[in-house]
């Protein structure tokens, strides 16, 4: 689905990203970790085209097309969703107005037809329930006034609602506690745990994999993956920290 | 006045002046007034065609204990000008929204006067300001309390909001207060669009010009809410809403 190969960008001029390749097929959960600073969010943002984040080198296909070559938009009604760490106040758009604009923009893009005010209603509600989330937050401005667990449970409607083919989770799993963790987790699982959508979590921490297992697990240090595994790598990382399982001079460098 | 203003006349500090000369002289200002106890509505759509100069004066008394809400949409021609003098008698209330919608060379602009003559009065003026290409947008706001005006309570809040760099956006309150126990507040801000916002509402698939429209929709949002006729409401938003999608 995925297929990210010697992928390098600078951000201001300084490289962020220094060659880094992964595939990921439909089916699949894979979770990245690393160290502060190895580049983790820098690879969620590229990959979402945000402006600012220059590609130097290597490419990225997205079922079997060029991403780097599309719009954020276009990535987005290709099937592509980006979970913000932060995820950004806008004061004045209603959640409903957002998101429904949002999808039929995604609609309107792959030639589908639109919903109207009714059908997406239904939808809202269905998915916000899924995720234990009140109607009457999503009649309430963009993540104004939002928890940060709010904001992160709001960030799952919005997946449940668009259904996308590929989720790139760039620590969903910060800011929430232990019930949040649990009730993200479970609707991470119910939406995107199908044979034809696959996640990339990035994450800090091993505990929101108890929740989603992962198939794969990587190591990004330095603007590389420097280590592949399976789930028992990320209780490694935990254990021994990054330095033991990669090396210092890895994480340093 | 029958000599054409110049630029050193404070109201007209901002104007296309070729334009104002071409319609030179002005058709007397539009007389309202509102009753003791009273309360009317009033709104202008200015909304004249391309390339025209359209100027609309008001003068406009509101008695004791009368209110008056005023709404206006500027939007049309090259040289957009709208003009309120008012006069407050004692605790009567006046409200204004207004919205500035300008685009290519227009040059649009609300001019208040409000004169808080009496004890009491309160007023509250609320005004929206989105420019893109070379056009420039101006809100001049003049309050003066007189010296008997004791307990006035006057606000003005103007917010600009600039899609291109080539635009303008002037805000200019004057307040000339006598009285000793009043409250004037005044409030201006001039800014582009949120660029992280852009970006998120882009990440959920919303091509620019949606995304933009809908940022600007919120901005401008609220400025008609109190006008109490359902039908002139949607009127003006509708107005509004295809102006700003000729702006993105």
């Amino acid at each position: 689905m995925l297929t990210i190969d010697n992928l390098t960008n600078t951000i201001d001029g300084k490289a962020i990203l220094k060659g880094l390749s992964l595939t990921i097929s439909a089916g699949e959960i894979h979770a990245i970790m690393g160290p502060n600073g190895a580049g983790k969010s820098t690879l969620a943002y590229t990959l979402g085209g945000r402006p600012g984040y220059e590609v130097t080198g290597g490419t990225a296909t997205f079922d079997g097309a060029n991403l780097l070559d599309m719009d954020p938009h276009e990535r987005a009604a290709a099937g592509l969703f980006l979970g913000f760490q932060y995820p950004v106040e806008i004061p004045g758009v209603s959640n409903l107005q957002f998101l429904r604009e949002s999808l039929n923009a995604q609609k309107r893009a792959r030639g589908e037809k639109e919903l109207n005010g009714g059908e997406f209603i239904r939808l809202a509600k269905e998915k916000a329930s899924l995720l234990g989330l009140d109607m009457d937050m999503l009649k309430r401005p963009v993540n104004v006034g939002f928890s940060g667990g709010e904001k992160k449970r709001a960030e799952m409607v919005q997946m449940g609602i668009l259904d996308p083919k590929l989720a790139i989770l760039d620590e969903t799993d910060s800011g929430l506690d232990i019930d949040a963790l649990k009730i993200v987790g479970a609707g991470i699982n119910a939406i995107m745990r199908k044979p034809d959508r696959a996640v990339l979590l990035i994450t800090h921490y091993q505990r929101l994999l108890d929740y989603v297992k992962p198939d794969f697990v990587h190591v990004l240090a330095a603007g590389r993956i420097v280590k592949s595994g399976g789930p028992d790598l990320a209780l490694e990382l935990e254990r021994e920290g990054y330095a033991d399982v990669v090396g210092a001079e890895v994480v340093a460098a | 006045m029958t000599a054409l203003p110049t630029r050193k006349d404070e109201a007209w500090r901002y104007s296309d002046l070729e334009a104002v000369a071409s319609v030179w002289p002005i058709a007397p200002a539009t007389r309202l007034a509102v009753a003791e106890g009273e309360t009317a509505h009033h709104h202008l759509l200015q909304d004249a065609p391309d390339g025209a100069v359209a100027v609309h004066d008001y003068v406009i008394t509101i008695a004791d204990g009368a209110r008056c809400d005023f709404h206006i949409l500027n939007i049309g021609g090259k040289f957009g000008r709208v003009t309120l003098d008012v006069r407050l008698g004692k605790g009567s209330h006046f409200e204004l929204g207004g919205a500035i919608l300008g685009n290519g060379d227009q040059v649009l602009e609300i001019v208040t006067t409000l004169t808080h003559a009496q004890p009491y009065a309160t007023s509250g003026q609320t005004i929206r300001s989105i420019l893109s290409g070379r056009a420039t947008g101006s809100y001049l706001g003049k309050i003066a309390v007189a010296r008997d005006a004791q307990r006035t309570d006057a606000f003005q809040s103007v917010k600009a909001m600039l899609l291109d760099r080539t635009a303008t956006a002037n805000a200019k309150p004057e307040l000339e207060i006598y009285a000793d126990d009043v409250k004037c507040a005044h409030g201006a801000t001039v800014g582009e669009l949120d660029k992280a916002a852009l970006f998120y509402m882009a990440s959920r698939g919303m091509d620019p010009a949606t995304a933009k429209t809908l940022l600007l929709r919120s901005f401008v949002a609220g400025v008609f809410d109190s006008v109490a006729d359902e039908a002139v409401r949607e009127r003006l938003e509708s107005a509004a809403i295809a102006k700003l999608e000729a702006l993105v």
